[in-house]
C-alpha cells in the first residue's frame, strides 16, 4: 500500500488546495481511507492533521472502513422515495442480512443510500456496482439478491 | 497552423452535412445514464454487429438525453428523404427486426414507435409536434441533446456552436455582452432566480484579479438530473458559455464544480475541454485574439450544502464547504481564493451562447414579462411520462403534468406537485393553474427550484413527505447556524412523532412557528427554505396532519405504525404463498383455509400483500390500526 500511495501523493507535495482531489484519488486506489493514508497525506501536503480529517469527514463521499467487493446503493432520492425507496431499503436490509453502513460479514456487499442516480423515470432503483436495477419492488430485490448469491 | 473561425465552421458544417444529406442512414441511440441503466449500450453492440453482419452502410451515434425518459432506450433512425423516426424501449431483439423491415424494407414498424419529427410524415407513426406531449414543448436548452453527439466537437460547431463565442470575441465589447445578457432577462437557473445579466455587470465591475468564472454542477436536489443531462448531452454549450462569461468579466480561469457521481459527466466535460483546446477556443490567444481562458473540472465530494455558492468556492480551495457567515461576502466580489467570481448554474451558462447568437429579444420571445425563456424539469414520480422536459416559462402545472406528463398512472388520483426539491413545497390540485415563473411558485410557497418537478398521487402521505425532506436537510444541514443545526432536528423529531401515531395537538402550531424560526435565523439559503416542505404541507394539507394526529390513521397507508395488513376472510384461498414470503413468520393457517397475520409479530413490510396472487387479492392494508390482543402490541418505526 505505502508504494501505490506515495506514487499517488508524488504530484502534490506542498499542495494545501488540492486536498480534495488527493482524497478522492487515494480513495479511488485503496477503496477507503485508511489512517495511515490519511496521516501521509497530511505529512506530504504540509497541512495539519487535524484540517486533513476534518475535511475527509465533512463530505459523505469518504469513508474510513475497508468496503465490500460490491457496492449495492438503494436510491433515497424523492422520486423514488414517493414509489416505495423505503420498502426497497429494508428488504434489501433483509436479504442481505445488514443495515445501511454496514458490510456483509463475506465482505461481499456494502450497502449505502444515495441521493439520487438520475434514472428517476424508471424508479425506484438501486445501483450495484454499476449497474442499473430499475422499477423494483421489495419481491424483485430479494430475487436479485438471492440470484446473485446462487451465483 | 491555425484556422480562421469561419473556415473550422465550414469544414465542419460540410461534415454534418455529409452526415444529414448523405444516403447512408443514421442511427442515434440515446446513451446518457438514463438510457444506459435501461440497456442502450446493449442496443449499440446489436445495431453494430447486425450491420456489420448484413453489410449495410449506416452511421451509428451515441447521443445525450432527448427527454422521454419512460421511453428508454431510445433510438431515432434517419432514413435520406424520411423524417426521424424515434423507436422507444428499444432491445436487441428488436434491432434486428427494425433493420430488415425499415432499413432493408420500408416497413417502418409503426408499433414500436414513439413518433417521428422532420418534415413529412410516415403512415401510422405520430408526428411528435402533433402530440399533447411534444406540442407545448421548446427545445433551446436543449437544442442539441439527443441529436448531436457529444463527444463531437464538429456537431457541436456546425449547429451554431461557438459562434456566440466568435460574436462575443470580434465584435462586442465586455460591456456589450453584459447589456445583452440584461436585456434577455435571463435569471439564474440554480434556484434562485437572480437576473444572470445584472451578476454578470457585477463581474465587470468587481475590482481585483485574478477574477474567475465558476460553473455550479453540483445538482444537489435528490431526484432531480437536467445539469448532468446537459452536460452529458451537449457540454460544449456549457464550456462556450463559460468561456464568453470570463471573456465578458475578465477572467482567465473557470472551474466546474460536478458531483463525483455524475462519472459519464465529467468524462464527456474531460474530453470536451480536450477538444475546445484542439480548435483554439480554450488556452491562449483564444480565436485569434489576446483573451485567455482555461477551464478546469473539479469533482464535488458530496455535500449538499456545497451547491451554496460561498460554500462551493470553499470546497474548491480544498476547505469545509461551509457557507461563509457574516460578514457574508458577495461572490461577485470575494469569491473563489477571495477573488472576484461569477457562479452560475450549468443551464444559465448553457443558455448565454444563444442569448449571444441570436440576441436577447429572441431569448425573450418565450415566457412571461419577468421570466423569460424557457424551464427545464425532471418531470418524476406518478406521472405516465417521466422524463425531461423544456417549456416556456408561464405554462401551467396542469399543462405539464396532463398533457406533456400524460396525467397520473393506474387511474390514481393527483395530490401534489413538488418543486424546488428540499428548499421547496408540496403544491396540490386547486393549484395546478398556477403559472410556472419564479414570481408565481414564490407566491404559493413554493420555489422554481433548480428544475426537479416529483408528481404525487393518493399513495404518498404529506407528512411523510414533509419528513423525508427534513431528514434530508436534518443530515445536509452544515451546523453553524443554531436555528438551522437544532430546527431541523427538532421539526424532524416532531414530525417523526406524527408518522408514528404519537402526535400531540399543540405539535401543529409547534411545527409552525418552529419553521418561522428556521427560516428567521439561518444564514444561508439551507436553512432559510429547509422548512417550506413543513410550511407548505401544513397549509394544503392539514387534513392528513390532523388525521395523524387525531385518528391515527394515515390516509395514504404509508406510515407503518398506523396501518395493519389483514387477510381478507371471504378472499383468501389458502394458498399458502404468503406465509412463506413472510420474513417474520407472521402468517399462519392450513392448506386451503383462510390465513390469517398475527399483528403482533407482523413488521408492515407488505411483501403479503405484493405476493398474494392478484387472482385473489385477499391482503389489505388498512388505517388505522386493527386492534392487537392486550399487551402484544409492537413497536415499529
Ligand atoms: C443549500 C443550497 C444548495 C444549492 N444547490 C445548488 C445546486 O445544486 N446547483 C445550483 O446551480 N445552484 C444551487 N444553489 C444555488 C446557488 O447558491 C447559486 O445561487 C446558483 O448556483 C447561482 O447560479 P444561477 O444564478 O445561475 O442560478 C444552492 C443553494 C443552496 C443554499
Ligand atoms: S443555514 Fe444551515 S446549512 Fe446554511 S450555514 Fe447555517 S447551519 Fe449551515
Ligand atoms: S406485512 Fe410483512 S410482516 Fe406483515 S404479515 Fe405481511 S409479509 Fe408478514
Ligand atoms: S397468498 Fe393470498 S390467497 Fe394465498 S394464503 Fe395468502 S392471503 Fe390467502
Ligand atoms: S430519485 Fe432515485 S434515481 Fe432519482
Ligand atoms: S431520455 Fe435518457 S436520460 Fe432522459
Amino acid at each position: 500500500m505505502e508504494d501505490r500511495l506515495s506514487e499517488i501523493l508524488s504530484p502534490y507535495k506542498g499542495k494545501r488546495d488540492a486536498l480534495i482531489p488527493i482524497l478522492q484519488k487515494v480513495q479511488a486506489e485503496l477503496g477507503y481511507l485508511p489512517d495511515e493514508a490519511m496521516l501521509e497525506i497530511a505529512r506530504v501536503t504540509g497541512l495539519p492533521e487535524s484540517r486533513v480529517f476534518a475535511v475527509a469527514s465533512f463530505y459523505a463521499q469518504f469513508r474510513f472502513t475497508p468496503r465490500g467487493k460490491h457496492s449495492f446503493m438503494v436510491c433515497r432520492g424523492t422520486a423514488c422515495h414517493v414509489r416505495g425507496a423505503e420498502k426497497i431499503l429494508e428488504e434489501t436490509e433483509r436479504s442481505l442480512g445488514i443495515v445501511e453502513g454496514e458490510t456483509t460479514e463475506d465482505k461481499e456487499y456494502t450497502l449505502e443510500t444515495v441521493a439520487c442516480i438520475g434514472c428517476c423515470a424508471l424508479a425506484p432503483c438501486v445501483m450495484i456496482d454499476e449497474d442499473v436495477e430499475a422499477k423494483l419492488t421489495p419481491k424483485m430485490v430479494s430475487e436479485i439478491i438471492d440470484r446473485r448469491k446462487a451465483q | 497552423m491555425t484556422m480562421t473561425f469561419a473556415d473550422i465552421q465550414k469544414q465542419a458544417q460540410e461534415e454534418w452535412d455529409a452526415l444529414q444529406k448523405g444516403k447512408a442512414p443514421q442511427i442515434a441511440v440515446g446513451t446518457a445514464t438514463c438510457g444506459r441503466s435501461a440497456g442502450a449500450m446493449a442496443v449499440v453492440k446489436a445495431f453494430e454487429d447486425e450491420l456489420a453482419q448484413k453489410n449495410i452502410t449506416a452511421h451509428i451515434r451515441e447521443v445525450g438525453c432527448s427527454g422521454p425518459c419512460y421511453a428508454e432506450p431510445l433510438v431515432n433512425i434517419d432514413k435520406p428523404g424520411k423524417p426521424t423516426i424515434s423507436y422507444k424501449n428499444v432491445n436487441p431483439d428488436m434491432v434486428t427486426e427494425i433493420i430488415d423491415a425499415y432499413l432493408l424494407g420500408d416497413d417502418p414498424l409503426p408499433q414500436y414507435t414513439l413518433g417521428s419529427f422532420g418534415e413529412g410524415k410516415i403512415k401510422g407513426v405520430t408526428r411528435f409536434l402533433d402530440t399533447p406531449s411534444f406540442k407545448p414543448q421548446e427545445r433551446r436548452v436543449f437544442r442539441n441533446c439527443g441529436i448531436i453527439d457529444p463527444t463531437n466537437i464538429t456537431h457541436y460547431i456546425a449547429n451554431q456552436g461557438y459562434e456566440g463565442l466568435h460574436k462575443a470575441l470580434t465584435t462586442m465589447t465586455q460591456q456589450d455582452v453584459v447589456d445583452e445578457m440584461k436585456a434577455s432577462g435571463l435569471r439564474g437557473r440554480g434556484g434562485g432566480g437572480f437576473p444572470a445579466g445584472r451578476k454578470w455587470e457585477a463581474g465587470l465591475a468587481a475590482k481585483g484579479t485574478p477574477k474567475y468564472v465558476v460553473c455550479n454542477a453540483d445538482e444537489g436536489d435528490p431526484g432531480a438530473f437536467m445539469d448532468r443531462a446537459v452536460i452529458e448531452g451537449d457540454p460544449h454549450s456549457v464550456l462556450e458559455g463559460m468561456i464568453i462569461a470570463g471573456y465578458t468579466i475578465g477572467a482567465e480561469t473557470g472551474y466546474i464544480y460536478v458531483r463525483a457521481e455524475y462519472p459519464l459527466a465529467i468524462r464527456r466535460l474531460e474530453r470536451a475541454i480536450a477538444q475546445a483546446h484542439e480548435k483554439g477556443f480554450l488556452g491562449k490567444n483564444i480565436m485569434g485574439t489576446n483573451f485567455n481562458f482555461e477551464i478546469k473540472i473539479f469533482p464535488g465530494a458530496g455535500a449538499f450544502v456545497c451547491g451554496e455558492s460561498t460554500a462551493l468556492t470553499l470546497s474548491i480551495e480544498g476547505k469545509r464547504g461551509m457557507p461563509r457567515v457574516a460578514p457574508r461576502p458577495r461572490t461577485t466580489e470575494i469569491g473563489l481564493y477571495d477573488k472576484p467570481t461569477l457562479l452560475n448554474n450549468v443551464k444559465s451558462f448553457s443558455s448565454a451562447p444563444m442569448i449571444i447568437t441570436k440576441g436577447a429579444e429572441w431569448f425573450a420571445s418565450v415566457g412571461t414579462e419577468k421570466s423569460t425563456g424557457t424551464a427545464i424539469f425532471a418531470l418524476t414520480g406518478a406521472v405516465n411520462n417521466c422524463g425531461l422536459i423544456e417549456v416556456p416559462m408561464g405554462i401551467t402545472l396542469r399543462e405539464i403534468i396532463y398533457d406533456i406528463g400524460g396525467g397520473v398512472p393506474d387511474g390514481a388520483e393527483f395530490k401534489a406537485v413538488q418543486t424546488g426539491g428540499p428548499s421547496g413545497g408540496c403544491l396540490p390540485a386547486s393549484l395546478l393553474d398556477t403559472p410556472i415563473d419564479y414570481d408565481s411558485l414564490d407566491e404559493a410557497g413554493s420555489i422554481m427550484g433548480s428544475g426537479g418537478m416529483v408528481v404525487m398521487d393518493e399513495k404518498t402521505c404529506m407528512v411523510d413527505v414533509a419528513r423525508y425532506f427534513l431528514d434530508f436537510t436534518e443530515i445536509e444541514s452544515c451546523g453553524q447556524c443554531v436555528p438551522c443545526r437544532l430546527g431541523t432536528k427538532q421539526l424532524l423529531e416532531i414530525l417523526k412523532e406524527i408518522c408514528k401515531g404519537k402526535g400531540r395537538k399543540e405539535d401543529l402550531d409547534l411545527l409552525y412557528e418552529l419553521s418561522l424560526a428556521v427560516h428567521g435565523g439561518s444564514v444561508c439559503g439551507l436553512g432559510q427554505t429547509a422548512a417550506n416542505p413543513v410550511l407548505t404541507t401544513l397549509r394544503y394539507f392539514k387534513d392528513e396532519y390532523e388525521a395523524h394526529i387525531f385518528e391515527k390513521r394515515c390516509p395514504a397507508k404509508v406510515c407503518k405504525s398506523l396501518i395493519s395488513f389483514v387477510i381478507r376472510e371471504d378472499k383468501c384461498k389458502g394458498c399458502g404463498i404468503c406465509a412463506k414470503s413472510c420474513p417474520v413468520s407472521a402468517i399462519s393457517g392450513e392448506k386451503k383455509k383462510v390465513h390469517v397475520v398475527d399483528q403482533s409479530v407482523c413488521v408492515q413490510c407488505g411483501v403479503c400483500q405484493e405476493k398474494c396472487p392478484a387472482k385473489f387479492s385477499a391482503v389489505d392494508c388498512v388505517s388505522p390500526r386493527v386492534k392487537v390482543e392486550a399487551a402484544a402490541e409492537t413497536e415499529t418505526s
